[in-house]
């Protein structure tokens, strides 16, 4: 007998989105991002946008629904979706903070932006991953260079760049997530 | 005294200069490309005709013109490297990913002037023989993303893009393609094959030369989204002209980021070696100098790949003077702001971006903050970089953390050291490992000094407890 165990199966990275559904009209768009390219497999990072921006994150449903739409194995789009850093598998906060983390912002403070962001949420100041509020509602995650470090320090509310962000502005921009 | 050189950012932040076409338009927009599609064959010596195109091309290597993404490659030479008789289709790519810590002038061209890279990439395609050409744009920037396509739907509605341009015959198409938070996806054969739709693995050189073997194995071009600006301004002035901006072998001007602890961190166009380092930092038309008490301790000159520059380092530059080749002592903040001088001392000017740093900053904090990039970004591929980059990062963190030793500067010399050299795919390997060699080497006596307190106060404490 030998006392080799089976391997535990690896986790599943994403999770289930049974309500999964791509509507027509945004079907049509992404026919339109496929043709941007000659072969299809090209489209999977606009197909994962896509989604991403409308769901706010990326299950399991969606990789498989990407996977035939551009005729790949499942595995090649998760492979694509679990690579890229905004790519996110659970959903995130309806206001999502992405602060600076790298040397010029953080010359600028940026790491008193972060920490100052973690205690208002009740989140680990010293964790550099996204982690959103227990009530769902704010993501606060450190990224690395946002190519704006003239104006550090810099953070990203969604999709919208505030540069120069001292404290009072800080407080400003999360007093505007309503 | 020195100045700003505005050639790119001629119009940028101008008052009333918008975006839009119109505006482009007004301020002669699209008139180059006119030029350039209306340039005709021209006879040479042994009865043989040159194209418009190939003249497009000589003039981009006549100009001198390096490329502005990071290794300073001759613009022209890596076009004449392009396989033009493999009959696949030859693709144009520009870097818009734009994510080498301190660099964010190409997100000033995107956003504020967009036809212009618009112009720069139709001039280079039609001198590349390119179809079909893509902007790949980091996934941070999606107003950048925005715009480009807004800037792509007017010039196609214009006929600057598109079938039969302005009348020309030649016909090119242009996406935007997103990227999504991966700094690998810089490294040109990262970028391709995540435009590929895959994992950004760069890809091994040889054979996977993009010139050769790029995008969908087919030839392509990759530049970035400066160098393909300036083709527009070469085709302009002609690129004899373009080549006496700037310095011999240094052509042309350069749009440095500077950031850090300056007064007014900032973008500045300058001619290439037409300022100094320290002109740059200290001069009231660019940084204005440091913040009022501070010190100079270090500088990142080109990006945060780039080898640190100490205050009060001097180097041994050659110099041609009256045609004579002699050598010169330099300090640092002399330097002229160019590919050959940074390159003499030893290190590079990159993307051009100036990090400042100060006598209030602690410079093992400043490389563990870099080294948690390098850490964070690389692609894993290989095991020198990714297992070292982490190391590294480990390293510094107990050495900012309290659990120093004070034999950690060499511990992470050593790592460094094993990096770089022929070890990994891609130039990585050395973009982790330079700034880890030249903080520890230069800054040595604080690395020893911070993992020596960190013992010595370790010793105390478990002296107290027995
Ligand atoms: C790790 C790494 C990251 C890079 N990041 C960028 C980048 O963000 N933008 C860029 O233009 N070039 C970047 N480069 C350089 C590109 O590989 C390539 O040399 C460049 O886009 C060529 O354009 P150019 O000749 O016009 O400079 C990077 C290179 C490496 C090794
Ligand atoms: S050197 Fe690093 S980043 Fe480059 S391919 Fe190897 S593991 Fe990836
Ligand atoms: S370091 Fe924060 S934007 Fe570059």
């Amino acid at each position: 007998m030998s006392d080799l165990q089976p391997f535990e199966a690896v986790p599943n990275p994403l999770i289930a989105q049974p309500d999964f559904k791509v509507p027509a009209e945004m079907d049509a768009a992404i026919d339109e991002l496929i043709s941007h390219y000659p072969k299809k497999r090209s489209a999977t990072l606009m197909l994962l946008h896509a989604i991403q921006e409308r769901y706010g994150f990326i299950s399991e449903e969606a990789v498989n629904w990407v996977a035939k739409k551009l005729e790949l194995q499942p595995i090649n789009v998760l492979e694509v979706a679990t690579f890229y850093p905004m790519f996110k598998h659970r959903p995130v906060g309806r206001w999502h903070l992405k602060v600076c983390r790298t040397l010029s912002c953080a010359l600028a403070g940026s790491y008193q932006i972060h920490q100052g962001y973690c205690k208002k949420f009740g989140l680990d100041p010293h964790a550099h991953g996204a982690q959103t509020s227990k009530d769902g509602q704010v993501t606060v995650e450190f990224v690395e260079c946002l190519a704006a470090c003239g104006s550090a320090p810099v953070l990203m509310c969604n999709e919208t760049l505030h540069e120069n962000v001292s404290e009072a502005k800080a407080n400003e921009i999360v007093g505007g997530c309503k | 005294m020195p100045q700003e050189h505005r050639l790119i950012l001629k119009n940028i932040d101008q008052p009333g200069y918008t975006p839009d076409i119109e505006c482009y338009l007004k301020h002669g927009g699209y008139e180059v490309l006119k030029k350039a599609l209306a340039i005709q064959p021209k006879d040479l010596p042994e009865g043989k005709k040159q194209s418009g195109p190939e003249q497009i091309r000589d003039d981009v290597k006549l100009s001198g013109l390096r490329g502005r993404g990071g290794a300073g490659f001759s613009a022209g030479l890596k076009w004449s490297f392009v396989d033009r008789r493999s009959g696949k289709p030859i693709y144009l790519i520009c870097n818009a990913d734009e994510s080498e810590p301190g660099t964010f002038k190409d997100r000033q061209i995107i956003h504020k002037d967009p036809h212009q890279l618009i112009e720069g990439m139709v001039i280079s395609c039609y001198a590349n023989d390119v179809k079909l050409a893509y902007i790949y744009i980091r996934g941070e920037m999606p107003e950048g993303a925005r715009i480009l396509n807004q800037a792509i739907a007017e010039a196609k509605a214009k006929g600057f893009l598109g079938k039969n341009i302005c009348g020309s015959g030649y016909e090119l198409e242009i996406h935007v393609h997103r990227g999504a938070g991966a700094y690998i996806c810089g490294e040109e054969t990262g970028l391709i094959e995540s435009l590929e739709g895959k994992r950004p693995y760069p890809r091994i050189k040889p054979p996977y030369f993009p010139a050769v073997l790029g995008l969908y194995l087919c030839p392509t071009i990759v530049n970035n989204v400066e160098t393909l600006c300036h083709v527009k301004h070469i085709v302009a002035m002609g690129g004899a002209e373009y080549a006496k901006l700037g310095t011999p072998n240094n052509t042309g001007t350069r749009i440095v980021s500077l950031s850090g602890q300056v007064k007014k961190p900032g973008y500045y166009e300058i001619e290439v070696g037409k300022a100094t380092l320290g002109e740059l930092i200290n001069d009231p038309a660019f940084g204005g100098g440091l913040r009022d008490g501070r010190q100079l301790k270090a500088i990142i000159p080109g990006g945060s790949s780039s080898k640190v520059l100490k205050a009060g380092e001097r180097f041994k530059l050659k110099r041609k003077a009256e045609g004579k080749e002699v050598e010169q002592e330099v300090g640092v903040l002399d330097l002229p702001y160019d590919f050959d001088s940074l390159a003499a001392a030893g290190t590079m000017s990159g993307s051009s971006a100036i990090i400042v740093i100060d006598d209030s900053t602690d410079i093992v904090e400043a490389l563990a903050n870099l080294s948690e990039f390098y850490a964070h970004e690389s692609c894993g591929q290989c095991t020198p970089c990714r297992e070292g980059s982490l190391w590294m990062s480990k390293t510094l963190h107990r050495l900012t953390h309290g659990g120093g030793r004070a034999g950690d500067a060499d511990y992470l010399v050593k790592i460094a050291d094993n990096i770089p050299g022929g070890r990994t795919i891609c130039a990585f390997g050395e973009a982790c490992s330079w700034p880890v060699q030249s903080f520890v080497a230069k800054f040595k006596d604080d690395f020893v000094a911070k993992g020596k307190a960190d013992e010595e106060k370790r010793a105390k404490e478990s002296a107290a407890k027995h």
